[in-house]
C-alpha cells in the first residue's frame, strides 16, 4: 500500500470516528429527556458502543495497537456497567413488598 | 493536522458538557449515568494524549466498578429515610468557591510551566534496556518509582478496612452480600459466559505490560469486575471476611513486593533494587501477585461491609 | 488490490456509521421505550459489526483481525443480554422520573 493512500484512508477513518462520536453524544440527550430509567440506560449503552467503534477507528487510523486493547476492555465491561444500571434502576425488595401489601 | 485538532476540540467540548450536566442534574441515578459516560470520554481523551496505559485504567475502573459502586450508593440513598437538612446556601457557596479555587490553581500551574516543560522522559527511556522491559510506563512504576507502587498496593488495604469497619458488631467476620434484586436467566447466562473471557483479558493486560500498555491495576480491575458479575448473578457467594485464604490473597501483592525489595538490600545493594539480569522475571512475579491482590481488594470494596452473621 | 480493499473499507465503515445515525435518530424520535430499544439494537449490532468488517483489511492478519472480531462478538453478546434486562425494566414500569 502506498503512503499517500494510507494517509487518505486514515483521514477517512478519523472523520468517521468523529461522526460516530458526535452521533452517540447527541443520543445522550435521551438521558435528559428520560422519561423512564430504561431510556437513560439505552442512551448510555449506545454511547458505550459508539465509544468502542470510535476507539477502533482511531486505533486503526493511527496504527496504535494499544487503543484496540482499550476498546477490548470497554467491550468486556460494557455489559457489566449496564447490569449495574439495571440493578440501580430496579426497585429494591422493600418497594415491591410495599406495592403488594399497601 | 486540522482534522486532528477538530477531533480534540470536539472531544474537549463534549467532556465539558457532560461534566457540567453531571454536576447540574438533580437525580442521582441520571448523574451516575452521566459520570460513566464522562469516564468513557476521558478514556478517549487519554488515547488522544497518547497515554494508552492511563486510558486502559480509566476504561477498566471507570466503566465497570465505579459505576456499580456509585449506583449502589444512589439506590441506598433513595431508600434511606434522610432526616438531615440539605446544606445551607453558605456551605454550598463555600464548597463551590473551594472547587473553583482548586481548578484555577491547577490551571495556573499547568499554564505557568516553562516551554518546553521539564521532563525526565528521555532519561527514563535511556535506562530502560537495563531493566529488560519494553514499556517505559511499567519501567517507571516497577523500577524507578517502585516505592510508590508499593505504597499504592498497601493503601487499598486501609480503604477496605474502612469499608469493613461499617459492619455491625455481630456481623464482623461474616460475609458481604452483593446480589442483583431480581437475578434471572439472561444475567445468569452472562455471568457464566463472560468471566472465562474476562480472566483471559485480565491476565493478558497484566502479562503484556512488560512491553506494551497494561499493568496489574488494569488487569486487576477487569478480574474484579468478573468476580462481581458472578456475585451479582448469585452464582457464587462472597466469602466471609475472616477467611484466612482471603486475607492471604489480599496482602500477597504487597508482601511479595516487600520481600523482593528487602532481598534487594542484600543482593543489589538497595531497597527495591533488582539484581542484574533478574529484573524482568522478578517484576513479572510481583505483577502476578499484585494483580490477584488488587482484584480481590477492588471486588470486596464494591461488595461492601459484611452483613451476614458468621455461622 | 489494495485500492479495492480500501474501497471495501470505506463502504462498510460508512454503512456502519449510517446505522449509528439511525440508532440515534430512533432513540430520540421513537415514541416509547420498546421501540427505542429496537432502534438501539440496530446501532449496537450492525453499526459496530459493519465498522469491524470494514476495518478487517486494514489490520494485521490473523491476530489483529481476531481481536477485532472478538471485540464485536463480546459487544454483541453484551447487547443481547442487556436488551433483555432493559426490556424487562421498561415493561415492569420502573419509577418514572
Amino acid at each position: 500500500m502506498r503512503w499517500g493512500e494510507r494517509m487518505e484512508i486514515a483521514d477517512f477513518l478519523l472523520t468517521v470516528a468523529v461522526f460516530v462520536l458526535a452521533m452517540v453524544a447527541l443520543g445522550l440527550v435521551r438521558i435528559l429527556r428520560g422519561p423512564a430509567a430504561a431510556d437513560q440506560m439505552m442512551a448510555a449503552q449506545l454511547f458505550g458502543t459508539g465509544g468502542i467503534a470510535a476507539l477502533l477507528l482511531l486505533g486503526v487510523a493511527t496504527e496504535a495497537d494499544a487503543v484496540i486493547d482499550v476498546a477490548l476492555v470497554l467491550a468486556l465491561l460494557a455489559a457489566f456497567a449496564s447490569v449495574a444500571f439495571v440493578q440501580g434502576a430496579a426497585p429494591a425488595d422493600e418497594d415491591i413488598k410495599e406495592k403488594n401489601h399497601p | 493536522m486540522t482534522l486532528a485538532l477538530a477531533v480534540d476540540i470536539g472531544l474537549a467540548l463534549l467532556v465539558l458538557a457532560v461534566a457540567g450536566w453531571t454536576i447540574a442534574v438533580r437525580d442521582t441515578f441520571a448523574a451516575v449515568i452521566g459520570f460513566v459516560a464522562y469516564g468513557l470520554l476521558l478514556a478517549l481523551v487519554w488515547v488522544r494524549l497518547a497515554a494508552p496505559d492511563v486510558a486502559l485504567t480509566e476504561a477498566a475502573v471507570g466503566s465497570g466498578l465505579t459505576g456499580l459502586l456509585l449506583l449502589s450508593a444512589s439506590a441506598r440513598l433513595r431508600h434511606a429515610k434522610t432526616s438531615a437538612a440539605p446544606p445551607g446556601p453558605v456551605l454550598q457557596w463555600a464548597a463551590g468557591a473551594l472547587c473553583i479555587l482548586i481548578a484555577a490553581g491547577l490551571a495556573a500551574l499547568v499554564l505557568l510551566l516553562p516551554d518546553p516543560a521539564p521532563t525526565l522522559a528521555p532519561a527514563a527511556v535511556a535506562h530502560l534496556p537495563a531493566t529488560g522491559l519494553g514499556n517505559p510506563v511499567t519501567g517507571v512504576l516497577m523500577v524507578y518509582r517502585a516505592i510508590d507502587t508499593f505504597l499504592e498496593s498497601v493503601v487499598l488495604l486501609p480503604a477496605l478496612l474502612g469499608v469493613w469497619s461499617l459492619a455491625s458488631e455481630g456481623d464482623w467476620g461474616g460475609a458481604p452480600i452483593l446480589r442483583h434484586p431480581r437475578p434471572d436467566g439472561a444475567l445468569t447466562l452472562m455471568a457464566q459466559v463472560l468471566p472465562p473471557l474476562g480472566i483471559i483479558v485480565g491476565v493478558y493486560l497484566c502479562w503484556n505490560s512488560a512491553d506494551h500498555p497494561g499493568g496489574a491495576f488494569q488487569g486487576g480491575a477487569v478480574l474484579a469486575a468478573m468476580w462481581v458479575l458472578a456475585l451479582l448473578a448469585g452464582l457464587v457467594d462472597a466469602p466471609p471476611i475472616r477467611q484466612r485464604g482471603l486475607r492471604v490473597l489480599l496482602v500477597a501483592g504487597a508482601a511479595v513486593l516487600l520481600a523482593v525489595g528487602l532481598a534487594g538490600i542484600g543482593l543489589a545493594g538497595a531497597f527495591l533494587a533488582y539484581p542484574e539480569h533478574y529484573s524482568k522475571p522478578l517484576i513479572l512475579a510481583i505483577e502476578m501477585a499484585l494483580v490477584l491482590s488488587i482484584a480481590v481488594a477492588l471486588a470486596l470494596l464494591v461488595a461492601g461491609p459484611p452483613v451476614r452473621t458468621p455461622s | 488490490m489494495s485500492f479495492v480493499l480500501d474501497l471495501f473499507t470505506m463502504g462498510a465503515v460508512l454503512a456502519g456509521a449510517l446505522f449509528f445515525l439511525a440508532g440515534t435518530v430512533g432513540l430520540l424520535r421513537f415514541p416509547d421505550p420498546l421501540t427505542r430499544l429496537h432502534a438501539l439494537t440496530k446501532a449496537d449490532n450492525l453499526g459496530l459489526g459493519l465498522i469491524v468488517i470494514g476495518l478487517l483489511p486494514q489490520v494485521a492478519w490473523p491476530l489483529g483481525a481476531f481481536k477485532l472480531i472478538a471485540i464485536w462478538l463480546m459487544a454483541l453478546f453484551a447487547a443481547t443480554t442487556i436488551s433483555q434486562l432493559m426490556a424487562r425494566a421498561a415493561r415492569d414500569g420502573e419509577p418514572v422520573r
